[in-house]
């Protein structure tokens, strides 16, 4: 019986029987009242778009796209697609100067690698963020992620041979993060595979997934990347190698936002896809051993990302940590965060930023853990600024605990 | 991943059935498919006659306090209903006449509460009815958004400003012994309702509002952190697509988000809700059960499901999985080995009565004391 196939409407809209469960869970509806909320942003206003473009409203650019009424709808109403679709169609605005800048993590990271303890330094300076500020309207409160001199490209291609030596190869999706600010979560991941006796090689020149691009209007360089990245993804695949990710938010976009939104196919690459912690728990789960330190103890407090929860992946993570010798493991209240990448950056959004992370924040203090783990990148930047208390990824967690 | 018992659906039967597991040592996963029916919970168990001790202290464990009285509550609309075991800021009252001079207390710009039908309803009880808007700058932010003044959004600022309502109200109490307020307190801070009775000086009942219910979502809350405390492991968002079963006996499940990773276990519970929660889905010829297919009882003739009488009984909202004297559903007229069909799939209930939480924690109770029980468990 195929009858709901012919009816099916676009992301799922007609599916809502405004049951309003979603509003309950919307970070954003909780702090800022100039947003509509996600079942008016989404699926009641799509009916009236639907209509007349002029019913589309600029206040759903305070979505912060973080899913959460996903997740919650009973009906299975694809509501912050609806709410990013409408953007996409209908926002005629172009994406300011700061917009374009914090959106293009690939380019920025091409150009300040090279001089990154200056960039760093500058960066760092309360002038400058007082600047920026004033400028460009990113909040002065915000520390920006530091540099790295070196690539994880760089690092990685200098070890081809010493990684083709494994038996079994995957690739890996490391982002703009690994690559251009943190390359020791990469050397991490290429520990733990190691360990597992998988050798990991890099994509054909992969490209930034592209979600800040999504979020600030840029559709056509995102879809560019979307295609190039499908594309190098495919070919990795097509080899026989499943390709392994670090962040949850590349993570879904390439796995739900490229076909839902870009309209850029990834049947060939979806399934091939995952983030690291999955694919070592399916390796333990099929006899692989890990051999741990005999002296680690830690206190790890597990945040699962928004996109985590999304993807409904945070469970491999878990497991992961909790199965580590030495590991006093509490999984936080699954709250965001408040960052949601760049739209925590822009002034307008700082106080709505701080006000959602709260209950998080205040969770983390209680618990008092000596790290707090999770897959996301601006969620680690949100809760080191906000609270202090460091954050790793599972993965760099794991490698630590190794012997 | 191997579980002891997989449960699919996160609501209160399923919620039940799992804390049950973990707290007896046994490790389990929920399935939730998007929230569930407790966000629109009236805050009683209507059909509970006699409390089992364990589902109170069940209760108790996650914080969540009840109380056991057999009479009746206030609905939303004026009318009464009979209860028994209700949450703690449920009142519950030998006869519907609770007071003489009643104070309804509302917010400004809230419009997911009836004051005026509840003053109609009690007026007919013989009680006497004055309704007051409160109007506080506090909740003015709220009103930027007229369609998002919710239940929920109002309770989120009251966890912070109940002791202002306290005060409004003691100034606006005249010579009424009774308060109505509307159900939107203790979200988060669950002290919040018992604090409003100890403030003012008349008794006081909270009456239900529109969705989603704030003591249903304080509710599960509490019960999934509690689950999650004692080591659960809650899928939220996820969905069972298909399941793995030979011979009648249920290998594994398939989820949309875990694809190729399937969640094997020895037990498996059916807690998957009625046609709200897709438990049950319909189409023109025939309505199913659509993750084992299991025999759903109905009327073979599509005219016979409904009444065409909105209001009268409707047959359709009695239908529901055919199971054996264990529980076990039937598929193709055969008992399934190792699931268990628990809540609202049962079918049986009525919802209009507000039974369902009842034969959740009933039912639930039930499949965990066979799993349990079992010489293998």
């Amino acid at each position: 019986m195929k009858l709901q196939e012919y009816t099916e409407s676009k992301h799922n809209f007609e599916e809502c029987m405004k049951c309003t469960v979603c509003t309950a869970y919307c970070p954003v509806l909780q702090v800022n009242p100039r947003y509509p909320g996600p079942k008016q942003a989404g699926p009641d206003g799509e009916r009236l778009r639907l209509k007349d473009p002029f019913f589309f409203h600029y206040a759903l650019k305070y979505c912060m796209n973080c899913k959460r009424c996903e997740v919650a709808c009973p009906s299975d109403v694809k509501v912050a697609d609806l709410i990013q679709a409408a953007r996409i169609k209908y926002d005629r605005s172009k994406p300011k100067l700061r917009d374009r800048i914090l959106a293009s993590t690939d380019f920025m990271g091409s150009l300040a690698r090279p001089f990154a303890p200056v960039v760093n330094g500058v960066t760092g300076l309360g002038v400058t963020k007082t600047l920026l500020d004033a400028t460009l309207k990113i909040d002065r409160n915000r520390t920006f992620p530091k540099y790295s001199g070196r690539s994880f490209e760089r690092w990685l291609s200098r070890r081809e041979k010493e990684q083709a030596a494994f038996p079994e190869q995957v690739s890996y999706f490391h982002g703009c993060y690994v690559n251009y600010n943190f390359p020791q979560l990469g050397k991490d991941l290429v520990k733990v595979l190691n360990a597992l006796g998988v050798g990991v090689r890099l994509l054909d020149k992969e490209k930034c997934c592209g979600i800040a691009m999504i979020t600030n209007g840029m559709t056509e360089q995102a879809t560019r990347h979307a295609q190039h990245n499908v594309a190098v993804i495919g070919k990795a695949v097509a080899e026989g190698r499943k390709v392994v990710t670090t962040s949850s938010s590349c993570t879904l976009t390439i796995r739900e936002e490229y076909p839902n939104l870009l309209g850029v196919d990834n049947a060939a690459v979806r399934d091939s896809l995952m983030i690291a912690t999955r694919f070592v728990f399916e390796k333990l789960e099929r006899g692989a051993t890990l051999r741990f330190r005999p002296d680690f103890h830690k206190k790890v407090a597990y945040h699962t990302p928004c996109h985590m929860e999304k993807l409904g992946w945070g469970v491999f993570s878990e497991k992961i940590l909790r199965m580590i010798p030495g590991v006093e493991f509490t999984l936080l209240d699954s709250n965001c965060c408040g960052i949601a990448g760049t739209y925590g950056f822009k002034k307008e959004n700082y106080a709505a930023s701080q006000a959602i992370g709260a209950p998080l924040f205040d969770q983390i203090r209680t618990i008092n853990p000596d790290v707090v783990a999770c897959d996301c990148e601006t969620c680690k930047w949100q809760i080191e600024m906000s609270t202090g208390y460091a954050v790793a990824n599972p993965i760099s967690i794991l490698a630590e605990a190794l012997e | 991943m191997k579980f002891h018992t997989v449960i699919i659906g996160g609501g209160l039967a399923g919620l039940v059935s799992g804390i049950s597991l973990q707290k007896a040592g046994k490790s389990t996963a929920i399935i939730s498919n998007g929230q569930n029916a407790l966000h629109f919970f009236s805050g009683s168990f209507e059909t509970l006659e006699e409390v089992p001790q364990r589902m109170v202290d069940l209760l108790e464990e996650a914080g969540i306090r009840t109380h056991y009285q057999p009479g009746v509550r206030l609905m939303p609309l004026g009318t009464f209903r009979p209860a028994a075991l209700s949450l703690e800021d449920i009142s519950l009252f030998p006869t519907p006449r609770f007071g003489k001079k009643v104070l309804i207390v509302t917010f400004r710009g809230y419009h997911d509460f009836f004051s005026s039908f509840l003053a109609e309803g009690l007026e007919k009880q013989g009680m006497t009815c004055r309704i007051h808007p409160l109007d506080l700058p506090q909740l003015e932010w709220l009103e930027q958004s007229p369609s998002e003044m919710r239940s929920v959004q109002i309770a989120r600022t009251m966890d912070r400003i109940w002791e202002v309502v306290v005060q409004e109200v003691r100034i606006l109490l005249k010579d009424e012994d009774t308060v109505v307020l509307p159900q939107v307190f203790g979200l988060q801070d669950t002290s919040v309702p018992g604090r409003i009775r100890q403030g003012i000086p008349a008794q006081v009942v909270f009456a239900g509002t529109l969705p989603p219910s704030v003591p249903g979502i304080r509710t599960q809350m509490l019960l999934k952190r509690r689950y999650e405390l004692l080591g659960g492991t809650y899928l939220m968002g996820d969905e069972a697509t298909t399941a793995h079963v030979h011979d009648g006996v249920v290998h594994s499940i398939v989820t949309k988000n875990l694809d190729s990773h399937f969640l094997e276990a020895d037990h498996f519970i059916l807690a998957s809700g009625g046609f709200f929660s897709k438990g049950l889905k319909s189409n023109p010829f025939r309505i199913h059960e659509p993750v084992f297919g299991l025999d759903v009882e109905q009327a073979p003739d599509r005219n016979d499901w409904y009444h065409p009488e909105f209001m009268s009984d409707q047959p359709y909202l009695s239908y529901g999985v055919k199971t054996d004297a264990g529980l076990h559903p039937l598929q193709a007229g055969a008992p399934m080995k190792n699931l268990y069909a628990v809540g609202s799939i049962l079918g049986g209930t009525r919802p209009e009565m507000g039974s369902a939480a009842g034969l959740a924690i009933r039912s639930a109770l039930t499949a965990v004391d066979q799993i349990l029980n079992q010489p293998n468990a």
